[in-house]
């Protein structure tokens, strides 16, 4: 019985010793930490953004500012937050994956209108990205339900940005069917029945798409598919379709974290920072959609402004779009069940 | 073995499959991870494996290998003594639920420990009222790698010490020797092969762990990106050739501990 | 407790077990029991209809058999590799040797997007498949393939250890009373090594079944058709249904714990057998 005691001492010893040894948390002295939790595709962008704001902070309050990041699928992101990753901001993919950090707790009610805009500094929509040359000609939506046509998207289900592709394939059939909601279930399954590759993430399906050569079309993020041109300059082309969403990726301050780390100031500042002129430029050179009308004006060359976008309003909220699409038994378990 | 013929070209036959074996699905694989990491020449992958956050996340690689083969060592001799050297009820029962950890999908084993510790856990408040943080730092990466490497030790253990019995360390504590010492003198020279297969297993698996701990990082580039994740950034942030680059510094890791093995395997068993 | 002591011979039974216990209890059973914990927020019924949506069952159906199949190939190569890493002497022999773990220390990312690369119709394999038909990458061939990949260690190092350990005396003096190499290999060979390859088949396929950082790459994801069950779970907690997900973890745990105790009590007999009833 004595050794037994022994062993299980040493045991106690051995874990706490691990746990004290790692469990730090620094703070710099004279200097602000800031975690901002965010999504894939803005990684670029706030490459680019933390650097401008860093001087910005520094020219205002004499204080350094040192930025840490954290990149990944924005649900997962969202999910992260809420069980304890101390983020001091967080700007996800979707107003939903924000209110699950409210939900936990985290974020007090009113955030939407804390900021400018429903807390969405820059918006992008749903383009087509195409092989040079355009070989199966594809033009808008309906071109996607054509035999033959390879489609890749991310999933849906574990994809944030793929609920965009989704929803705006469904306000194209809505308008086409004048809302007839068999028509359109119809249409958006014969949809998926081309899809060839569901990814589980975006960057993967346009790695799917881009390196490994699978399929005809790529249902991206406006500012992925800008990026996959860069990366491969002649390869690739972007067609807009008739009609897309506006996708509004959305930006909270985290008040639990920032009410205990004596960061709010510093927090509001860099989202508020978003709005300035100088950072809604940065975000058109990143692809993405400024909220500034006069500022997006300027980079008409770059994106078709003509093009119809429909909000998530018209589908009545998020809520109500993920009840109804995405949920267990949803439409988009539907289209895949009746084979 | 080689009297005849016939077994000459079994010999040959078994070895042109394991080498045919090997080659597609060990070599091929890892050739495209070394073409990959040097498509765009010499400089992009020199810059890739220095960039300090590369060199951050082999850092607290190496640190969480080490202490999971530390942790699993312990646990993996009491455990194959244990199981081996007595018979007790509930025997069966131990040894299902020391391999548990490896049929335990990487994503639940990440999900459990977010589940125990983190913000949702009874336990989070008193965590934090004494500021230790586990899920989303470090502490928590090690658990999860010393969880998927679980049973990796004493797997190997296990069945070489069933296969010898209990006679030697029987007639020894009749003797009079004490448990270390039988441990020492006894037991332990029959495993050590076994042992040594164990730790590079261990080893191997926990440097190159990806999912578990990618559900309990975080993802804060510079401070608990492990390097499987600090390929995985590469990856997503289309740097296809540096994510190579880099996961190539984890196969000349795992040649590293091989080549280890290896010398240290034929030292002692040209010793004996 | 005395009286079971006085049984034992070897010594250290107590802190052996004491140790073994405590570490497992804060490694292993504790945590897992927050998934019981979790799951129990569900009623039993939900519980049921959860788990038996047409779309789990068919991930269900995925996951067990590609790794079945990918832990069976494994299997029989793995004792191959083992013998022949064993038994015989030949060049290159100890590079062979060497490179078994290699799968293990590639993260498993690298390796899905690496063996996608390879067997997809635009790669190096997956070229010449595609002319004769044959399409890997993005199906449930190409899951299989990246299970054998991440499985491969397991049995190849579960039996190497007792055939290093086999007395080749038996063997020889079997081969000079005139048995033949097959029978010896049945009747001598292959009673040693079958707890070790069945104990290193049921670790492969409960890592198999749970697999996936390469899966997700090469299996194309698509629902019912190459959907494996750890992508459900996945997609339960971007939809913030713990419940759901730990319901659905919860019976894969307990498959493979059944599996591993299968496993076990085989091995355990046969153990007995070998060593004359003990």
């Amino acid at each position: 019985m004595k050794k037994k005691l022994v062993g299980i001492l040493s045991v106690a010893i051995l874990s706490a010793g691990i746990l004290a040894g790692c469990g730090s948390t620094g703070n710099a002295d004279g200097k602000v930490t800031l975690t901002n939790v965010s999504y894939d595709p803005t990684r670029e962008l706030y490459a680019a953004y933390n650097e401008i704001f860093a001087e910005h902070w520094k020219e205002q309050t004499g204080q350094d500012v040192e930025i840490t990041q954290s990149h990944g699928g924005s649900g997962k992101q969202a999910l992260e937050v809420a069980n304890g990753l101390e983020a001091d901001v967080v700007t996800l993919a979707l107003e939903y994956d924000v209110k699950a950090v409210q939900d936990a707790g985290l974020i007090e009610d009113g955030w939407v209108s804390e900021f400018d805009k429903d807390s969405s500094p820059y918006t992008s929509t749903i383009v087509f990205l195409v092989r040079k040359g355009n070989p199966k000609n594809i033009q808008d939506w309906g071109d996607l339900v054509k035999d033959g046509v390879g489609i890749i998207t991310p999933n849906p289900k574990t994809s944030g940005g793929a609920r965009w592709n989704y929803l705006a394939a469904w306000a194209y059939a809505e308008q086409q069917f004048d809302g007839d909601e068999a028509k359109i279930k119809d249409f958006i399954k014969k949809l998926f029945a081309n899809v060839l590759v569901l990814d589980s993430g975006a960057r993967g399906a346009t790695n799917t798409f881009v390196e490994n050569g699978q399929g005809d079309v790529l249902l991206a993020w406006e500012n992925e598919a800008f990026l996959s041109l860069d990366e491969h300059p002649g390869e690739y082309e972007i067609v807009t379709p008739s009609i897309s969403i506006l996708a509004q990726p959305s930006v909270a301050i985290v008040d639990e974290v920032v009410d205990k780390r004596g960061t709010r100031e510093v927090a509001t500042e860099y989202l508020q920072y978003l709005y300035s002129d100088e950072a809604q430029r940065l975000e058109a050179e990143n692809y993405y959609r400024p909220s500034n009308e006069e500022i997006l004006k300027e980079f008409a060359d770059v994106f078709d402004l003509n093009i119809n976008l429909v909000t998530i309003e018209d589908f009545g909220g998020w809520d109500k779009a993920q009840e109804k699409h995405f949920t267990d038994g949803g439409v988009f378990d539907e289209i895949y069940e009746a084979k | 073995m080689e009297k005849n013929e016939g077994s000459k070209i079994v010999k040959w036959i078994l070895i042109g499959i394991s080498v045919l074996f090997a080659f597609l699905f060990l070599i091929l694989p890892l050739y495209t991870v070394i073409t990959d990491a040097l498509r765009s020449g010499w400089e992009t992958y020199k810059k890739a494996v220095t960039d300090e956050y590369a060199i951050k996340a082999a850092t607290l690689t190496v640190e969480a290998t080490v202490i999971a083969v530390l942790i699993n060592t312990i646990f993996g001799l009491f455990a194959a003594w244990t199981v081996t050297k007595f018979r007790f009820r509930g025997k069966k029962l131990l040894t299902t639920m020391i391999d548990i950890p490896v049929t335990v999908s990487p994503i639940i084993a990440g999900l459990i420990f977010v589940l125990t510790f983190g913000r949702q856990s009874p336990i989070y408040p008193y965590l934090q009222a004494w500021d230790i943080k586990i899920v989303f730092a470090v502490p928590g990466i090690i658990l999860a790698t010393v969880f998927v490497t679980f049973p990796f030790i004493s797997r190997e253990l296990i069945p070489v010490l069933e296969a010898q019995g209990t006679d030697e360390e029987e007639a020894a504590a009749l003797m009079g020797a004490n448990v270390f010492t039988i441990f020492r003198r006894v037991t332990f020279p029959h495993i050590k092969w076994a042992f040594l297969y164990g730790v590079v297993l261990c080893a191997a698996r926990a440097m190159g762990e990806f999912g578990a701990v990618s559900v309990l990082s975080g993802h804060l580039r510079g401070k608990t990106n492990t390097l499987p994740l600090h390929v995985e950034i590469l990856f997503n942030e289309f740097k296809y050739v540096p994510a190579f680059a880099v996961s190539s510094i984890l196969v000349m890791m795992a040649i590293v501990i091989l080549i280890i093995r290896s010398v240290v395997e034929y030292r002692g068993r040209r010793a004996e | 407790m005395k009286k079971a002591k006085s049984k034992r011979v070897i010594p250290g039974f107590g802190l052996s077990l004491g140790v073994t216990l405590s570490i497992l209890s804060i490694i292993v059973l504790i945590p897992l029991a927050s998934l019981v914990v979790y799951t129990a927020q569900m009623d039993f019924k939900g519980v049921i209809e959860t788990i038996t949506r047409p779309r789990v069952l068919a991930s269900f159906k995925v996951s067990f058999l590609t790794a079945f199949i990918a832990s069976l190939i494994n299997s029989v190569m793995g004792i191959i590799l083992a013998w022949v890493l064993v038994k015989y002497k030949f060049p290159g022999k100890r590079i062979l040797d060497g490179m078994i773990e290699l799968p293990f220390a590639l993260p498993t990312a690298v390796a899905g997007i690496s063996l996608t690369a390879l067997t997809a119709d635009t790669g190096l394999i997956g070229a010449a498949f595609a002319k004769i038909g044959i399409k890997i990458a993005y199906t449930r061939i190409g899951i299989t393939v990246a299970l054998i990949f991440i499985g491969i260690p397991f049995v190849v190092r579960a039996v190497q250890p007792v055939l290093e350990k086999l007395d080749s005396s038996y063997e020889e003096a079997a081969g000079i009373l005139g048995a033949s190499r097959a029978r010896i290999f049945r009747k001598i060979i292959l009673p040693e090594i079958l707890p070790a390859a069945l104990t290193g088949f049921g670790l492969a396929f409960g890592r198999c079944i749970g697999e996936y950082g390469s899966v997700v790459f090469i299996a194309g994801n698509m629902p019912y058709k190459t959907e494996i069950t750890p992508l459900i779970i996945m997609s339960e907690l971007q939809e913030y249904d713990y419940a759901s997900a730990t319901a659905i973890a919860l019976v894969m745990l307990v498959f493979a714990f059944a599996i591993l105790f299968a496993v076990n009590l085989v091995q355990a007999r046969n153990s007995r057998i070998i060593n004359g009833g003990k």
